[in-house]
């Protein structure tokens, strides 16, 4: 270590390191706290377990970005502390940070207990790590209780009988906790916990706790046990369900709080994958069918979004969801509540893939075409960002008398909100309509956007057209779009012609070198004598944007005597841009050593940045 | 603005045994401890703007219109001076909210704490929410015994080693120091209310609680911040339709669901959250039927609701409006269970009430820690009691003029007929700058806290 007359240079940073663990700036501890391993490393093994640890254990005072640090590194300390032989020393601060208020905390904490619960011999499992697990179980706050019910589900597997069930006998315990907190923490882990108990218990034990947090007086404790019923479903053989769970999930689905008949309606997907396709058509699908018509527009909501029943059995799923289920969409198409038919509107596109052609023009085609007219703009957006799920069965064409108006509404809407929308699924449109339906029917609204009086809908629309040049090619814009945009430079509303230099920022990569140098750098360079600054500056950006496009001689003949001219500009502005436009494509005569081999380029920034702070 | 934290003069005298009784003969309430501040230095902000117990009863809460909390902590019992127990020493003080501008409305947020509600505990610190007129904070008050010591590059006192010395690493080791109590605050809810806050409440499940303002009541859950879900709307379309504010609201105390609000107009809405997420339909109306005989200019402003509470139970709530405090079984909805006039003397007074504008105060009701007593207070530092078994009243002042600290308080009259007997106050000699308007009784034990004005008693019942 150190030598006899002076003191060791290595142990300074890491003395530093150890200081700021209490420094006054959060950030320093923080810092300090994410270097923990290079602490202990230093340390060694043996100054870790007796000295490191004990200290954090009491530093749960710190903020809680500084716990959540700690927690985390924690988890991953085995090494640090001498291996699996000592993982235990671990568990003391762990388990003080598995009490804190902070629940991310908290489950951070969990969450490293658990990844280290694994490191354990199970001899010390039992002597170490279920002893902790007990202690938080039966702790006095409620946020210890919390902690204990992620667990228990670690260490069950790897224990004697005698342990698994004092651990069983705990979780019961928890589960009729007298705080609703601990009873939500044992009905979230209830799942989880079934999957590693035998099934013998998971029938005896599980479903009884099962059934009375399904049926606790508190309807936030209720709503978790539909999710836990979704995992113990999946446990269960087939023949055991109808007896042991359906009744419950039959109850929860018609609950009298809103809030758990939306937790069936949310989870219904997984709920008709654990039951099996028998139980979904003989029982799901009546329920399913009454939460679609639920008095609350939030549980419809959620149903709404799962009428495409992906799981149900392929030979009876297009019957079943013709005579059960579009009877019950017929009726949301023409919902109260905009939410609903906004949800629906998002997935019944799906169906028709599912109903095929003939159905799909038979019966959902009308009601696409109500959905399309519908007073809510985010319904009819929904339906045409899914668009793509008809034109497989369908064709398009079917659509488009109806489609275009209600894009032109759209794209005419007061709300610039809802304007952006639909520009962000022009590229998508342009794609399913085809270029000669594109050009007839939404080039011009395409262009109208250019001039929207909304920066972000210029913006939004310089980003479609490039997107746009990507789907129909170089050919297509130089005929179509390029004129129209270059037209631009000579408007008298100097937002426009800068909208003209974004638009050719946009385009110049996708249009390639050719169509840049002849149509479009001519256009560039004519205005930089514009007589607003804003655009002479956004002249000097563009042409740092398009400098890589354009080949060298057109860089030196054409557009180094601009930027110098621009260089000399009265405005400050312009100026700027200008020399970081010249020195950004390295034009002129640049001192050679920064191409020197000795110098990256991140060695240049670190140069000034140093050179900067030094006084 | 200066702003001094507040000078507590804490009265501890004699203390003197007789047995709890509501009996006006025999009356044992007594100043246990009062904390009085200077009225020279007193100033607006000094004004106490809400009073509340903890669950245990062991930490009490006080807000002001200054922005400032304090709590205080009840003494532990001790072998040498058994007699203390019960006395509340100040623990912990800090400025919870500041004053603000709102520069899109142009309006002053003043700093004055409307409500605090203590959090259920759960862990070894204290929470609390305070509010004032647009923000609602949740505070950690913690206590903190340890101290790290040892630093590697300075020395005990501080001054900087030089780094060449240091041969080996020191971790810091935590040595026991004197006990600190910090609050420090972990969440703001802001931006969620459009009017004035009036109440907030936490529910039962210890994850959400709701906040009320004039015309909205709006769900938080107490980890998220940046997001409230509107309960109930009563704001009209057209604001000139507007007839009718809540006042106030409160959470059932063990059904997670359910809760009520009051009126301006006199009436209570009870909602279940689980019929519907919106609960701008209410379940059920408490509401009772005007005697027209008794109609006057006065008498929609005087039943307007100035606080509605439900018991420890559940089962009954309690309002209070201009004149009188009643109970209502949550099972009837077509009148009052009870009707307690609180000063009915003042009913021929409206008229001048309404000129110095104290018909718009805003009295606040508690239920003892049995539902067998309720308190409410009045003008003239008066406040009052009524026990719901006996049917016994008493009017009781807080006043350090009349009242010794450590002495058993004596019961008030205020003179109704026309010749005023010897220990009577006339109607017209009480004093309405001085009112209590806030109160809390102790969860389970016969002690009270009174706010007047600037000034917090705590009156205790007879201890063994």
């Amino acid at each position: 270590m150190g030598t006899g007359t002076g003191g060791d240079d290595s142990l300074y940073p890491i003395a530093v390191l150890i200081d700021e663990l209490r420094n006054e700036d959060v950030q320093l501890r923080l810092n300090s706290i994410k270097k923990l391993s290079t602490i202990a490393l230093a340390l060694g093994v043996e100054r870790t377990r007796t000295e490191l640890l004990p200290f954090l254990t009491d530093t749960i005072y710190d903020e809680d970005e500084v716990l959540l640090a700690l927690a985390e590194q924690l988890g991953s300390f085995t090494v640090l502390v001498g291996g699996p032989e000592f993982v235990h020393c671990l568990l003391p601060p762990l388990e003080s940070l598995a009490t804190v208020e902070e629940t991310v905390v908290r489950d951070k904490a969990v969450e490293s207990l658990r990844k280290i619960s694994q490191e354990h011999s199970p001899v010390d499992l039992e002597v170490h790590f279920v002893p902790l697990v007990k202690r938080l179980a039966s702790g006095d706050w409620f946020t210890s209780r919390t902690s204990a019910c992620g667990l228990f589900g670690v260490c069950y597997p790897r224990v004697s009988s005698t342990v698994k069930a004092e651990i069983r006998q705990h979780f019961r315990t928890l589960c009729s906790d007298d705080t609703p907190m601990v009873r939500r923490a044992a009905s979230s882990k209830l799942g989880e916990f079934a999957k590693v108990l035998e099934l013998d218990y998971v029938k005896s034990d599980i479903i009884p706790l099962f059934t009375a947090l399904a049926s606790d007086e508190q309807d936030s404790v209720r709503l978790l046990a539909v999710e836990a019923g979704v995992s113990i479903a999946a446990l269960l053989p087939q023949e055991d369900l109808e007896d042991l769970v359906m009744p419950t999930l039959r109850q929860a689905a018609e609950d009298k709080s809103w809030r758990v008949r939306y937790m069936v309606a949310d989870k219904f997907s997984e709920l008709q994958k654990a039951v099996g396709p028998e139980i979904t058509k003989n029982d799901l699908v009546p329920a399913f069918q009454n939460l679609l018509k639920d008095c609350e527009a939030e549980v419809r909501t959620a149903a709404a979004n799962k009428v495409k029943g992906e799981v149900l059995p392929e030979d009876s799923r297009e019957t079943i969801i013709m005579t059960h289920i579009l009877p019950c969409v017929k009726e949301l198409v023409s919902d109260t509540n905009q939410h609903v038919k906004s949800a629906l509107a998002s997935v019944i596109m799906g169906l028709s893939t599912i109903l095929g052609k003939d159905n799909t023009v038979e019966h959902l085609l009308p009601l696409f075409l109500v959905q399309l007219k519908d007073e809510y703009p985010e319904v009819r957006l929904n339906i045409i960002s899914n668009l793509d799920c008809v034109n497989e069965v369908i064709g398009i064409r079917q659509l488009s008398q109806s489609l275009l108006p209600a894009i032109v509404e759209l794209a005419e809407d007061a709300k610039w909100r809802v304007r952006l929308a639909i520009i962000e699924y022009m590229p998508l449109l342009a794609g399913q309509l085809g270029v000669e339906f594109f050009d007839e029917k939404l080039n011009s609204l395409c262009m109208a956007w250019l001039i929207d009086h909304v920066y972000a809908i210029r913006e939004a629309a310089t980003c479609n057209l490039m997107k746009l040049v990507e789907k129909f090619g170089a050919e297509w814009a130089q005929n179509t779009i390029v004129p129209k945009v270059l037209g631009m430079a000579n408007d008298s509303n100097y937002l426009h012609r800068m909208t003209t230099l974004f638009c050719i920022n946009a385009l110049s990569e996708v249009c390639g070198q050719e169509i840049t140098t002849k149509h479009m750098l001519p256009v560039v360079l004519k205005m930089s004598t514009d007589q607003v600054a804003n655009v002479r500056f956004n002249v000097a950006r563009c042409l740092q944007k398009i400098g890589p496009v354009l080949d060298s001689s057109a860089l030196q003949a054409e557009v180094k005597p601009v930027l110098e001219k621009l260089a000399t500009d009265q405005d400050m502005d312009v100026k700027y841009f200008a020399l970081e436009a010249i020195s950004g494509m390295y034009l002129f005569n640049l001192p050679t050593y920064i191409f020197s081999e000795t110098f990256s380029f991140s060695s240049i920034l670190f140069f000034f940045f140093s050179f900067s702070l030094s006084p | 603005r200066t702003k001094s934290l507040p000078t507590l003069h804490i009265a501890l005298n004699s203390w003197i045994d007789t047995p709890f009784s509501m009996d006006e003969e025999v009356d044992t309430r007594k100043i246990n401890n009062s904390f009085l501040r200077d009225h020279n230095y007193a100033t607006e902000a000094d004004i106490i703007s809400t009073v509340e117990f903890n669950s245990t009863g062991e930490l009490l809460a006080t807000g002001d219109q200054g922005g400032r909390v304090v709590v205080f902590q009840r003494e532990q019992e001790s072998k040498n001076q058994p007699h203390r127990r019960g006395e509340y020493n100040v623990y912990s003080t800090f400025q919870s909210h500041e004053p603000e501008f709102d520069y899109l409305k142009s309006l002053e947020i003043e700093e004055k704490i409307n409500k605090i509600r203590w959090l259920p505990q759960q862990n070894a610190a204290y929470f609390l929410l305070s509010t004032n007129d647009k923000t609602v904070k949740l505070w950690k008050i913690s206590e903190r015994d340890k101290r790290p010591e040892g630093y590697n590059l300075k020395d005990e006192e501080g001054r900087i080693r030089d780094p060449t010395t240091i041969t080996t690493l020191r971790v810091p080791v935590l040595r026991p120091m004197d006990l600190m109590v910090e609050a420090t605050p972990r969440r703001i809810f802001s931006n969620a209310h459009t009017y004035h806050i009036n109440s907030i409440s936490v529910n039962s499940d210890n994850e959400t609680y709701m906040s009320t303002d004039d015309l909205r009541i709006n769900l938080w859950n107490l980890e998220i911040t940046n997001r409230s879900f509107n309960i109930v709307d009563i704001k009209p379309a057209n604001m000139e339709e507007l007839t009718e504010v809540i006042t106030a609201a409160e959470f059932h105390p063990n059904q997670c669901n359910t809760f009520v609000y009051s009126s301006s107009k006199g009436s209570i809405r009870l909602c279940d959250m689980r019929t519907s997420a919106l609960c701008d339909n209410h379940s059920k109306l408490f509401e009772e039927p005007e005697d027209p005989s008794n109609r006057s200019f006065f008498s929609e402003i005087i039943s307007s609701i100035s606080d509605v509470k439900f018991s420890h139970s559940g089962r009954y709530l309690m309002t209070r409006d201009y004149l009188t405090v009643k109970v209502w079984d949550i099972n009837m909805e077509s009148k009052p269970l009870e009707t307690y006039q609180v000063h009915d003397y003042l009913r021929s007074k409206l008229c001048s009430l309404y000129e110095n504008d104290c018909i718009f105060d805003k009295f606040e009701c508690v239920w003892n820690g049995t539902d067998s007593v309720l308190m409410t207070g009045s003008y003239n530092n008066f406040f009052r009691m009524f026990d719901r078994n006996t049917k016994r009243d008493v009017t009781l002042e807080a006043s350090r003029e009349n009242s010794k600290p450590r002495a058993i308080l004596k019961p008030r009259k205020v003179c109704v007929g026309g010749k005023r007997r010897k220990d009577e106050i006339s109607v017209d000699s009480l004093d309405f700058s001085k009112k209590i308007l806030h109160t809390a009784w102790h969860p389970n034990e016969n002690i009270i806290a009174v706010a007047a004005t600037n000034n917090l008693y705590i009156f205790q019942d007879k201890v063994n």
